[in-house]
C-alpha cells in the first residue's frame, strides 16, 4: 500500500517536472517590449562601453539623445532593422552591441558552436578510443577480478561505506 | 633614489640572465652541480634586487619625488598614504615591476624548497628565470619605472585616476597579479617535467598546492575587481564583459579546468597530454591578459595607456608557444595514458565534459574579445562584441557547467551504477524542481523574457548543486558517525579532515552556487532617478528615500558634495545613506561614490542592495539628481566568494593520517575516504 502511494507521489513529481520543462520551452522565445529590447541591443557611444539603456552618466552627451531617438523610432512604428540601420548610419557600426547575423559577422556567432561541435566530436572520439584500449597487464601473480566476484566486492564496499 | 632603483633593475636583469643560462648549462652538462647551485642563488638574488627596486619606487612615492616621471604621473602631495603605497601598481611601468617582484617572490619560495626534488626544481627554476628575463628586459628597456623628468620638475604630481582611489585599489590588483603570476609556477614545473621526461606524477603533487593557492588568488582578484566596479562606477553592475575583465576570466577558466582534470592524472594516469596543454594555456592566457591590458590593441574602459610594449609581448607569447610545442612533440610519447575508460557514466567522463565546457567557455570569451580586431582586419569594419553576445553564448555553457557541478561529485571513479546515481540525485532534483515551481508561483515568467528563463534555470541548478553538496556531507558524516559514535557535525569535520581537498572542493562548489544565486537577480533590478530637494521623497520597491539635507566638504585631496537621505521601509526608518560626488583637485576629475545598503536585516534570504548615486546638480534647475537602484540578491555574490575562498583554504589543509583497516590477506588495506 505504502509503496503504491510512493509510486504515485513519484509519478506526480515527474509530471510536475515535465510540465515545468514544457512551460520553459514554450516561453523561451518571447522578447519583451521593443524599446527595452532595442535599447539593450545598442551601446552608448560616449566611450563608456555600456549598453545604451544602462549608461547613467549625468550630462552624457549621447545617451539621453539616443534614447529619445529610439523612442521616436519605436513610436513611429519603424521596424527593428530600419531603426538599427538608422543608428548605424548616424553613429557607426560600433553602436550595435553584438555582431549582426549577416556576412562575415555571422562567423562570430558560428564559431563557438563550431568549437562545441568539434569539442564534442573529440570527446566522443577519446571516449571510444579509451573504451577500446586493451586492459593494462597486471603484475605477476595478480589475477583481475571479474563477474560475480567483482560485483561481490563492489557490493561489500558500498555496504560498508554507504557512499 | 632613481639611480638606485635603476641599478637594482639592471642587476636583477644580469642575475636572472645568469640564472637562466647557468641553470640551463648545468642541466645539460652532467657534473655541473656547483654551477646549478650558483644559478639557484642568482635566482634568489634577483628577488632581492627587484624588491629593492620596488621599495625605491614606493619610498619615492611617499617622498613625493616628482623627478621620477612615474611618480609625477601617478601620485600627488595630498594622495592618502594607502594609495601612495598602491602607486607601485597604479601605472604600466610600476605594475610590470610588481609582476616581476611577485615572480621573484614565487621563484624565491621555489628555490628555497629545492631539496624536495632538486632536479625537477632546477628545471622549473630555469623556466622561471626565463620568464623573469623577459619582464626585466621590458623594465630596463621598454617601460622603465625610474625614467626621470626632463627640464623643470613640477611642484605637484598629476595624481591618481579618481576611479582608482578606492580601498580595493590596495588589494584587488595584488590579488589578481598573485593569480596571474602564480600560474607561472605550475607551468614551470610542467615544462620542466616534460623536458626531463619526469617519471610518475610527483610533479603534479608538488604543484597541486601552488595551483590551488594561485587559483584562490585569481578568484579573489576577479571578484574584488567586480566589487570595485560595482562600488565605484555607479551603474549598479559588476561585470561588463570588457576585454580587460575577459582577460582575467580566461586563465581562470582554463586554470579551473586544470584543477579538475589533474585529478584524472593523479588517480588514473589519464589526460596527461591534455593537462600539459591546459597548464600551458593558463600561463599563456595570463600573459595574453597582461598584453591586452597594456598594448592598447583592443579598446577597453580600463586598459592602461597605449604603448609600444605590445610587440615585446607578441614575441614572448610566440617564443613561449614554440618552446612548449617543441618539448611537447619531442617527448609526447612519455605522456601516454595508463588506464582505459571503463564506463561512460563515471567520474572520468564527467571530467572530460567539464573540461570541454570550461575550454569552450574560454574559447568563447577569447573569440568575443578578439573578434572586433579580426573584423577590422577582414572587412575593415569595427564591430562591438558586448554583453548580448556573451549572454547568448556563454550563459548556456555556464548553465551546463553548473549541471555538471551538481552531477560530477555523485559519480564514482571507473563506473557508477544508474541505480546509485538515481538514489543520490532524487531528493536534490525534487528540491530544484520545487524552487523552480515556487519562483513561477511568485511571479517569475520565463516565457516573457529569455533573461527570466536563465534566472529560473540558474536558481534550479544552483539549488541542485547546493543540495548535492549538502547531501554528500550529510551522507558521509552519517557513515562516520555510525562507525565512531560522534555527533553529525563532529563526524562531518572528521570526514573533511580525511580528504580535505575533496570536501574543500565541495565547499567551493557550494560557493559557486551561492554566487550564481547572486547573479540571477539581475533581470529583476529596478532603478529610479529624480531631482530631489529638501524633504522630497522617492520610492523604489518597498523602500522610500527622503532627502534630509545636502552638504559640502573640502579635503586636501578632493572637494565633495553629498546628500543625506533617510531610508524608510513602510513607516520605519531603517538607515541613512550619504551618496557622494567628489572633485579630485590634482587630476581635475569628478567621481561619484555610491552608497550601498544591503537589506540583510529586512529580507535575509532575498536580500537586495539599495544602491544610491548622487549624480550631480541639474544645471537648469539647480537641484541635485539622485539615482537609486534596487539590485536583488547581489550581496550573495560576495558571500559566495567568501565561501569559495574558505573552501580553497579548507582544501589546502593536509589530510589527517589515513585509517588503515586490517583485512584478510588477499585484499590490500587502503586509505579510508580516499578518492575525490
Amino acid at each position: 500500500m505504502i509503496s503504491a502511494v510512493k509510486a504515485r507521489v513519484k509519478r506526480a513529481l515527474q509530471l510536475a517536472a515535465l510540465s515545468l520543462a514544457l512551460l520553459l520551452l514554450l516561453g523561451a522565445g518571447d522578447s519583451g517590449s521593443r524599446f527595452n529590447e532595442l535599447g539593450h541591443r545598442m551601446m552608448c557611444v560616449c566611450g563608456c562601453s555600456q549598453i545604451l539603456l544602462e549608461c547613467n552618466h549625468v550630462g552624457c552627451k549621447y545617451s539621453d539623445r539616443m534614447r529619445d531617438e529610439l523612442m521616436a523610432a519605436v513610436d513611429r512604428g519603424d521596424s527593428d532593422d530600419l531603426t538599427l540601420q538608422a543608428f548605424v548610419q548616424k553613429y557607426g557600426t560600433t553602436v550595435i552591441a553584438a555582431p549582426t547575423n549577416k556576412g562575415f559577422n555571422r562567423v562570430a556567432w558560428v564559431m563557438p558552436f563550431l568549437a562545441l561541435g568539434l569539442g564534442l566530436t573529440t570527446v566522443v572520439f577519446i571516449v571510444r578510443a579509451w573504451k577500446n584500449r586493451p586492459t593494462p597487464a597486471l603484475a605477476d601473480g595478480i589475477k583481475p577480478l571479474r563477474g560475480s566476484e567483482l560485483e561481490q566486492f563492489r557490493a561489500q564496499a558500498q555496504k560498508e561505506t554507504e557512499l | 633614489m632613481a639611480q638606485l632603483g635603476s641599478y637594482a633593475l639592471l642587476f636583477a636583469l644580469a642575475l636572472s640572465g645568469y640564472s637562466f643560462v647557468a641553470g640551463l648549462v648545468a642541466l645539460m652538462r652532467p657534473g655541473s652541480e656547483r654551477m646549478g647551485e650558483t644559478a639557484r642563488r642568482a635566482g634568489i638574488a634577483v628577488c632581492a634586487c627587484v624588491f629593492l627596486a620596488s621599495l625605491v619606487l614606493v619610498v619615492s612615492a611617499f617622498q613625493d619625488d616628482f623627478s621620477i616621471a612615474y611618480i609625477l604621473h601617478h601620485s600627488n602631495h595630498d594622495l592618502p598614504a594607502p594609495y601612495k603605497f598602491a602607486t607601485l601598481w597604479s601605472g604600466q611601468e610600476g605594475s610590470l615591476l610588481f609582476w616581476s617582484l611577485l615572480l621573484g617572490a614565487y621563484g624565491l619560495v621555489l628555490r628555497l624548497r629545492h631539496k624536495t626534488d632538486p632536479r625537477l626544481f632546477a628545471y622549473a627554476s630555469v623556466v622561471i628565470a626565463a620568464v623573469q628575463v623577459f619582464f626585466l628586459l621590458l623594465l630596463n628597456f621598454a617601460a622603465h619605472p625610474f625614467a626621470t623628468v626632463q627640464g623643470t620638475i613640477p611642484a605637484d604630481g598629476n595624481g591618481l585616476n579618481p576611479l582608482l582611489q578606492y580601498p580595493e585599489m590596495v588589494i584587488h590588483p595584488p590579488m589578481l597579479y598573485l593569480g596571474y603570476v602564480g600560474f607561472t609556477v605550475p607551468f614551470a614545473f610542467a615544462l620542466g617535467a616534460l623536458a626531463m621526461r619526469y617519471p610518475g606524477e610527483k610533479w603534479i603533487h608538488i604543484t597541486r598546492r601552488w595551483t590551488m593557492v594561485t587559483w584562490g588568488f585569481l578568484t579573489c582578484g576577479i571578484f574584488l575587481g567586480a566589487h570595485w566596479a560595482y562600488s565605484v562606477l555607479g551603474w549598479g553592475g559588476y561585470w561588463g564583459w570588457d576585454p580587460v575583465e575577459n582577460a582575467s576570466l580566461m586563465p581562470w577558466l582554463t586554470g579551473t579546468a586544470f584543477l579538475h582534470s589533474v585529478m584524472m592524472q593523479e588517480k588514473r594516469g589519464m589526460l596527461k597530454m591534455w593537462n600539459m596543454w591546459l597548464v600551458f594555456a593558463t600561463f599563456w592566457l595570463a600573459i595574453l591578459g597582461t598584453f591586452l591590458t597594456r598594448s592598447g590593441i583592443i579598446s577597453s574602459v580600463h586598459a592602461f595607456a597605449q604603448s609600444g610594449i605590445g610587440s615585446w609581448f607578441v614575441w614572448f607569447l610566440a617564443l613561449s608557444c614554440a618552446t612548449f610545442a617543441f618539448f611537447f612533440f619531442k617527448n609526447k610519447s612519455h605522456l601516454q595514458s595508463e588506464h582505459k575508460l571503463e564506463a561512460l557514466v563515471s567520474r572520468e567522463s564527467s571530467f572530460l565534459f567539464n573540461n570541454l565546457l570550461f575550454v569552450l567557455a574560454c574559447f568563447t570569451v577569447l573569440w568575443g574579445t578578439w573578434f572586433p580586431k579580426i573584423s577590422e582586419l577582414v572587412q575593415n569594419t569595427k564591430v562591438t562584441v558586448g554583453p548580448p553576445f556573451y549572454n547568448s553564448v556563454a550563459i548556456p555553457v555556464a548553465l551546463l557547467l553548473l549541471l555538471l557541478t551538481a552531477v560530477g561529485p555523485l559519480l564514482a571513479w571507473r563506473k557508477t551504477s544508474l541505480e546509485s546515481l538515481k538514489r543520490n540525485f532524487l531528493w536534490p532534483t525534487y528540491g530544484a524542481v520545487a524552487v523552480g515551481i515556487a519562483m513561477m508561483i511568485f511571479g517569475v515568467r520565463p516565457w516573457k523574457d529569455i533573461a527570466y528563463f536563465y534566472a529560473l534555470m540558474s536558481a534550479m541548478l544552483s539549488t541542485l548543486v547546493a543540495l548535492t553538496v549538502i547531501s554528500e556531507f550529510v551522507r558521509g558524516g552519517r557513515v562516520i558517525a555510525g562507525h565512531t559514535g560522534q555527533n553529525l557535525l563532529g563526524a562531518i569535520v572528521h570526514l573533511w579532515h580525511r580528504n580535505t581537498r575533496r570536501y574543500g572542493g565541495y565547499i567551493v562548489h557550494f560557493g559557486v552556487a551561492v554566487v550564481v544565486i547572486g547573479i540571477l537577480g539581475t533581470p529583476f533590478n529596478k532603478e529610479v532617478e529624480k531631482e530631489m530637494g529638501y524633504g522630497d521623497k522617492m520610492a523604489i520597491g518597498p523602500y522610500t528615500l527622503v532627502c534630509r539635507s545636502y552638504t559640502q566638504e573640502e579635503k586636501p585631496n578632493y572637494g565633495s558634495e553629498w546628500a543625506i537621505l533617510d531610508v524608510f521601509k513602510g513607516d520605519k526608518q531603517i538607515t541613512q545613506l550619504f551618496p557622494e560626488r567628489r572633485f579630485y583637485k590634482a587630476s581635475q576629475q569628478t567621481q561619484t561614490m555610491p552608497q550601498i545598503y544591503p537589506t540583510f536585516r529586512e529580507d535575509f534570504l532575498l536580500v537586495k542592495d539599495l544602491y544610491v548615486v548622487y549624480e550631480g546638480v541639474n544645471q537648469d534647475t539647480g537641484r541635485p539628481i539622485i539615482k537609486a537602484h534596487l539590485n536583488p540578491l547581489v550581496p550573495w555574490i560576495w558571500a559566495g566568494l567568501v565561501i569559495m575562498i574558505f573552501g580553497t583554504i579548507i582544501g589546502l589543509v593536509p589530510n589527517a593520517a589515513p585509517i588503515r583497516v586490517p583485512v584478510a590477506a588477499r585484499v590490500q588495506a587502503a586509505p579510508v575516504g580516499a578518492g575525490d
